[in-house]
């Protein structure tokens, strides 16, 4: 008698527990929610936005010049130094301009690669046009930037394909230093604009034609303005890459030196200057952010 | 008033080996409202595609005013397009997008101006001006489409089913809109549909299309009076044929034949009717639909075939109706009206 009662009733109370609970937080949609997003939040508050913290108040330290050890009183002095030291207002414009310069050369790249990718190749090849353009993001950066060293060491193949035109590669310098990040940070240029362009309708190009605009006309008043906010969501990308990286810098920039490098350089010695330093390319980036808000990019990430 | 506006000659086109349009023949005079209509994949939209120049065909000619325009780009034709979707520019506001043609052609700013808030005007959007496309109901942006096409005063104005994502109220209203303004301005309109009732309500002429080819071109009276093939007898308006053995003992002679369900009064079986015009046959109601204003009988013929009749309910109290499914009825309608459609192979 017993065991017949007891059947149905033990498979199904676990799943009756599972199914109330359910119902619980059905009915307590703020309860479902903070459960949910609790590890994330948490896990970007302390790791995240804590490290963050730690950087800007480490960078209102000073550290004693005999010792090497991080004074813990508060002062501007890094600041003041940053600003006031020539050497390093020099280091941030160039690494500023080296940003700059990647991001203006990725977009002329990007635009016509994009163009054909999304819009004039067969739709057939189209996939495999975009997986070709992401495959170098598989290798590893340094193996690529070693790559470039290669290329442009003295008589390398930059030289000696060059030389038949009366000229020679541009060595290891700031020349290079551009040209390697504009070859790693192209896929996040490209990737965006060709999806960008790949959504544009055409019959926004055709009722362009149709009112009598010849295609360099439509390209100009229909396609680029459309395509701008994918160009700026691009652009944060290579801006933000180019203005962090010491890396390529210090493999292909010769004794080029950008924010990067001083970071490295003052970390052991002087971990307040430092971490000024590291506040620059943060703020620096906080305006641009806040510039391209402006173009509807952020929209379209 | 006279004179062409458009001339499509044996005009043809092929996507890969399916064939769109096969051989179209057709005049649309200046200041007409044409419409073209058929079912999906009948070819209308490509042959509107190819006067704008959108599309080009792969045989035939297209002449605008006289002129071969058949290897002319669309910027270089004097047609602006009302598209299915819209088509505005979402990145401009809506002056923008009106005066965008303006613009194009160099009109001075003040000028552009003036004549873009004037469209906008025709089209009762006033004040407007300023928003993106993207804060307007599907009816407004309609509306600015219409003015965008309209503002540069174009030869011919091409319309790809502009109604068809508008709700029936709304495009009931634009039906009636569209055809004022057409008047109005007296633009020629080439207007695509596949809603025989929008064309009948607007146009002054109709081509019905059907694979590809044209199967009729009349007023919208003729077309629906007197279809000249099968397939427009059934596409416009409701099918109702009499064919083969039942239309001979019905009609009295071999053929087939088109009655419209409105000239058919459903009579009792037992009412006699011998005036000389009129023809009458005996059946069954098969079904009853009950429209509201109106109902509709389908009834099968003792003769064969079935005929559909609709009944205004002036005398017959709506509610019952329904009571005359399964009874004996006789139909009758006036010869004239049984009109004999040619069928071709």
């Amino acid at each position: 008698m017993t065991l017949v009662e007891a059947q149905p009733a033990g498979p199904a109370a676990p799943a009756g527990a599972v199914r109330r609970l359910a119902g619980a937080l059905h009915r307590r949609p703020r309860l479902q929610l903070t459960l949910l997003l609790a590890a994330p939040l948490l896990w970007l508050a302390v790791l995240y936005l804590g490290s963050l913290t730690v950087l800007f108040v480490s960078a209102f330290w000073t550290t004693d010049s005999f010792t090497s050890e991080v004074v813990k009183v508060w002062s501007t002095d890094n600041f003041h130094e940053l600003f006031t030291t020539p050497v390093y207002r020099q280091v941030v414009l160039r690494s500023i301009g080296v940003a700059l310069a990647v991001t203006v050369l990725c977009v002329v790249i990007a635009f016509p690669v994009a163009f054909y990718t999304a819009r004039v190749a067969r739709p057939k090849w189209r996939p495999l046009l975009v997986v070709a353009i992401l495959t170098p993001l598989w290798a590893s950066y340094l193996v690529k930037v070693y790559a470039w060293r290669l290329i442009l060491s003295e008589g390398g193949p930059a030289d000696w394909l060059l030389k038949p035109l009366g000229l020679s590669g541009p060595g290891y310098g700031l020349p290079a230093t551009v040209l390697t990040l504009t070859y790693l940070w192209l896929p996040y240029m490209i990737l965006p604009v060709h999806t960008a362009l790949e959504q544009l309708p055409d019959n926004l190009l055709d009722a362009s034609a149709d009112l009598g605009a010849r295609p360099g006309r439509t390209f100009r008043s229909v396609v680029v303005p459309m395509v701008l906010p994918a160009v700026a969501a691009g652009s944060i990308f290579t801006f933000s890459l180019s203005l962090g990286d010491y890396i390529t810098v210090q493999i292909v920039g010769g004794k080029t030196q950008l924010i990067g490098n001083l970071v490295y350089s003052n970390f052991e010695l002087n971990l307040p200057m430092a971490a000024a330093l590291g506040t620059v390319p943060v703020v620096v980036i906080v305006v641009y952010l806040l510039a391209m808000r402006r173009t509807g990019a952020l929209s379209s990430l | 008033m006279e004179g062409s506006a458009i001339r499509l000659h044996d005009l043809r086109k092929s996507f890969g080996g399916t064939t769109a349009v096969a051989g179209v023949d057709l005049e649309i005079r200046d200041g007409e409202f044409f419409s073209m209509l058929g079912p999906s994949g009948s070819g209308k939209t490509t042959v509107l595609r190819m006067i704008a120049g959108f599309e080009s065909p792969t045989a035939g000619r297209i002449e605008l005013a006289g002129q071969d325009v058949t290897r002319r780009a669309p910027f270089e034709r004097d047609v602006h397009t009302v598209f299915q979707d819209y088509a505005l520019f979402p990145h401009m506001t809506v002056e923008q997008n009106v005066a965008y043609g303006l613009k194009i052609r160099k009109v001075p700013r003040a000028e552009r101006l003036v004549r873009a808030r004037k469209a906008l005007a025709e089209v009762r959007l006033d004040g407007y001006g300023g928003r993106r496309p993207a804060q307007l109901s599907g009816g407004q942006r309609q509306r600015v489409a219409l003015a965008r096409a309209l503002v540069g005063r174009p030869r011919v104005l091409l319309l790809d089913e502009p109604l068809g994502a508008l709700d029936l109220k709304l495009r009931e209203q634009m039906q009636v809109e569209l055809k004022a303004l057409q008047r109005e301005v007296g633009i020629t309109f080439v207007f695509v549909t596949h809603d025989q009732e929008e064309a009948l309500t607007m146009s002054d002429r109709i081509a019905v299309f059907h694979q590809g080819r044209i199967e009729q071109v009349g007023t919208p009276a003729e077309i629906y009076e007197r279809p000249a093939t099968p397939f427009v007898a059934s596409f416009v308006g409701t099918s109702n044929l009499l064919a083969g053995e039942a239309a001979h003992r019905v009609v009295g002679a071999p053929g087939t034949y088109s009655i419209r369900p409105e000239k058919i009064r459903v009579l009792k079986e037992s009412a006699d009717a011998d005036e000389p015009e009129h023809a009458t046959a005996a059946g069954t109601v098969a079904e009853v639909v009950y429209l509201g204003d109106a109902t509709r009988f389908l009834v099968d013929l003792d003769a064969g075939g079935r005929l559909t009749a609709l009944q205004q309910n002036l005398e017959t109290s709506s509610e019952d109706v329904a009571a005359y499914r399964g009874t004996r009825v006789r139909l009758q309608w006036h010869r004239r009206h049984a009109v004999e459609v040619p069928t071709t192979g």
